[in-house]
């Protein structure tokens, strides 16, 4: 990956200006640069990396495979578009494996999902099979653990 | 108090006359304060990679908890063996020519103490690690400093040694990639150093610790050089580059006579190296490179960071070709470099260690490890800018 890019998927919040330091660059070039990324929409946007657990809001996030008969035309494709449209699908893949699709699906209590489930997804044509598993906990999401681990203490000057 | 007195007078002499690292000092006074940014720590901020930590959990697991041979586990000699040919260009063989320590700190006194006699010189350059001095000591050689100027980047040159060696001088200590200054030699300079080595008839001892941090152009072994491995003591470990250093892993690779005689003491005091730590560094030299590669990447985005931020505050900072330090240039503003240190611990909570911690010659310098993490590298500057306006102001 290009550094740059590797750098704001570190931390898409880090200055122009320190960007620039660690990357040997003038600012305004990291500036041009990720204006270009943006534009060409290499870079798609900029989230927070949240703690589920450490919220009280409700919210039940589960992973549903599902195997689906590929169109004449058009393959996966057409069907995955369609079901990644629901506002409730945080995340769509097509993998290889024993289903077609992965989704990652989010709502508000368990019923809000399996009702998505049952009354959205799995009539939809094309669809053959689902299996839903709900996340329990998250130990750790793109990169960051969830917990700060026992830091083991080093000591602060040494040869 | 007299009872103290005399016996701190009964302690022996070579030992009682060397002063404690001054870096010790400084700890002391650090480690009583709060919320600091340390830029003082000499080692990796990187926890060991899991899979090297996962290798030695699984060594205990089998009952790995006993000696090992003086010379260290045949396997890991092997493995050694074959990462510095291919990584150095220098064979060595691994059922006589190679000796595990404790850390490299100890392949260094075991080296000093086997080929140092009584009155022989040393030749080793300053500004320069804390233990080269006190180890020719504690051996009863003469320690002979030859000190590298900021002008020259802080290397050795031919000349600088030529100046400096006498009849007398038997050993020649090099440490490139260097700590404190971060400076590494090109090849052609390599080869200007054998060339003295050879001429003079010196034995060398090269501390390449930091070898594999190098960020502009890679590494040249002082033992690959012309007529060079014959005569050199070539100086390794796990510290750095594979974040070791807890496990205290070091080696040493010599032709068979000088590691027999460094074995023989290594026998008598130290037996061998923690096996678990043996079992480690054989997990470590599996996947050597990948593991390097990804903490070299990020040290070099750190080292662009300091190095473009002391440029920032008007420090003249000699660009580091290797290593995780940074030794800019700070004598200008009013203060001795241990005055520095010390006020900027005071009124900034950033630790960094005076440069005279390194030799006399590191007065006007400060030395900074990079190895923290960016987030407190990014304080650490800001503070630091703060603090030299606040200096500039003050001295105007």
């Amino acid at each position: 990956m290009n550094e740059l890019l590797r750098l704001l998927t570190l931390n898409a919040r880090e200055s122009v200006e320190n960007l620039a330091k660690m990357l040997d660059r003038t600012p305004e070039d990291v500036r041009a640069e990720i204006a270009d990324l943006e534009a060409r929409g290499v870079i798609r946007g900029y989230q927070a990396v949240i703690n589920d657990d450490a919220i009280s809001e409700d919210r039940v996030m589960a992973i549903i495979e599902v195997k689906v008969t590929p169109e004449r035309e058009g393959g996966f494709n057409h069907l995955a578009h369609r079901i990644s449209r629901f506002p409730e699908v945080v995340a769509a893949h097509l993998v290889s494996g024993q289903a077609d699709l992965l989704l990652f699906v989010e709502g508000r209590t368990l019923k809000d999902v399996a009702s998505f489930v049952s009354e959205k997804l799995a009539p939809l044509p094309g669809v053959t099979a689902t299996a839903t598993s709900f996340l329990l906990k998250t130990y750790k999401s793109r990169g960051v653990m969830m917990e700060n681990p026992d830091e083991y203490e080093r000591i602060q000057v040494s040869p | 108090m007299s009872a103290s007195r005399s016996v701190r007078d009964r302690v022996a002499r070579h030992v009682r006359d060397v002063p404690r690292s001054g870096i010790r000092d400084f700890f002391d006074i650090v480690s009583t304060m709060r919320d600091v940014v340390s830029l003082g720590v000499g080692e990796p901020d990187f926890d060991t990679p899991w899979h090297i930590r996962e290798a030695a959990i699984f060594g205990l697991e089998r009952g790995a908890t006993h000696y090992t041979s003086n010379l260290g586990l045949l396997k890991l000699r092997q493995a050694i063996s074959r990462y510095v040919e291919r990584v150095f260009g220098v064979a060595y063989n691994p059922e006589n020519e190679i000796l595990i320590t404790v850390g490299v700190s100890e392949a260094m006194d075991l080296a000093v103490r086997a080929l140092i006699n009584p009155g022989d010189e040393a030749l080793y350059h300053e500004p320069c690690y804390v233990s080269y001095r006190p180890l020719i000591e504690f051996a009863h050689g003469i320690p002979a400093a030859v000190e590298t100027p900021a002008a020259n980047g802080f290397r050795l040159t031919r000349e600088l040694l030529e100046a400096r060696v006498s009849d007398k001088t038997r050993l020649l200590i090099v440490n490139y990639p260097n700590n404190p200054t971060g400076a590494a030699l090109t090849e052609s300079e390599a080869r200007e150093i054998a060339a003295f080595a050879c001429d003079h008839d010196l034995l060398a001892l090269s501390d390449e610790i930091y070898a594999e941090l190098t960020y502009d152009r890679p590494h040249v072994s002082l033992a690959a050089q012309p007529g060079m491995r014959e005569r050199t003591v070539f100086l390794h470990g796990f510290s750095k580059a594979w974040a070791m250093t807890g496990f205290r892993l070091g080696y040493a690779c010599a032709p068979p006579e000088l590691i027999e005689a460094m074995m023989k003491i290594h026998q008598y005091t130290m037996l061998c190296a923690p096996v678990l730590a043996q079992e480690a560094a054989i997990e470590a030299l599996k996947q050597a490179d990948r593991d390097v590669a990804e903490m070299r990447e990020e040290y070099n985005r750190r080292r662009r960071f300091v190095t473009a931020s002391f440029r920032e505050m008007g420090l003249p900072c000699v660009t580091p070709a290797g290593a995780f330090y940074a030794f800019p240039f700070i004598g200008d503003l009013g203060l001795s470099s241990k005055d520095f240190a010390l006020r900027l611990l005071e009124e900034e909570k950033v630790a960094a260690v005076h440069g005279t911690a390194f030799g006399t010659c590191g007065e006007g310098y400060l030395r900074c490890s990079y190895a923290t993490a960016m987030d407190d590298l990014k304080i650490a500057m800001e503070r630091m800018a703060g603090f030299v306006e606040r200096r500039r102001r003050a001295a105007r």
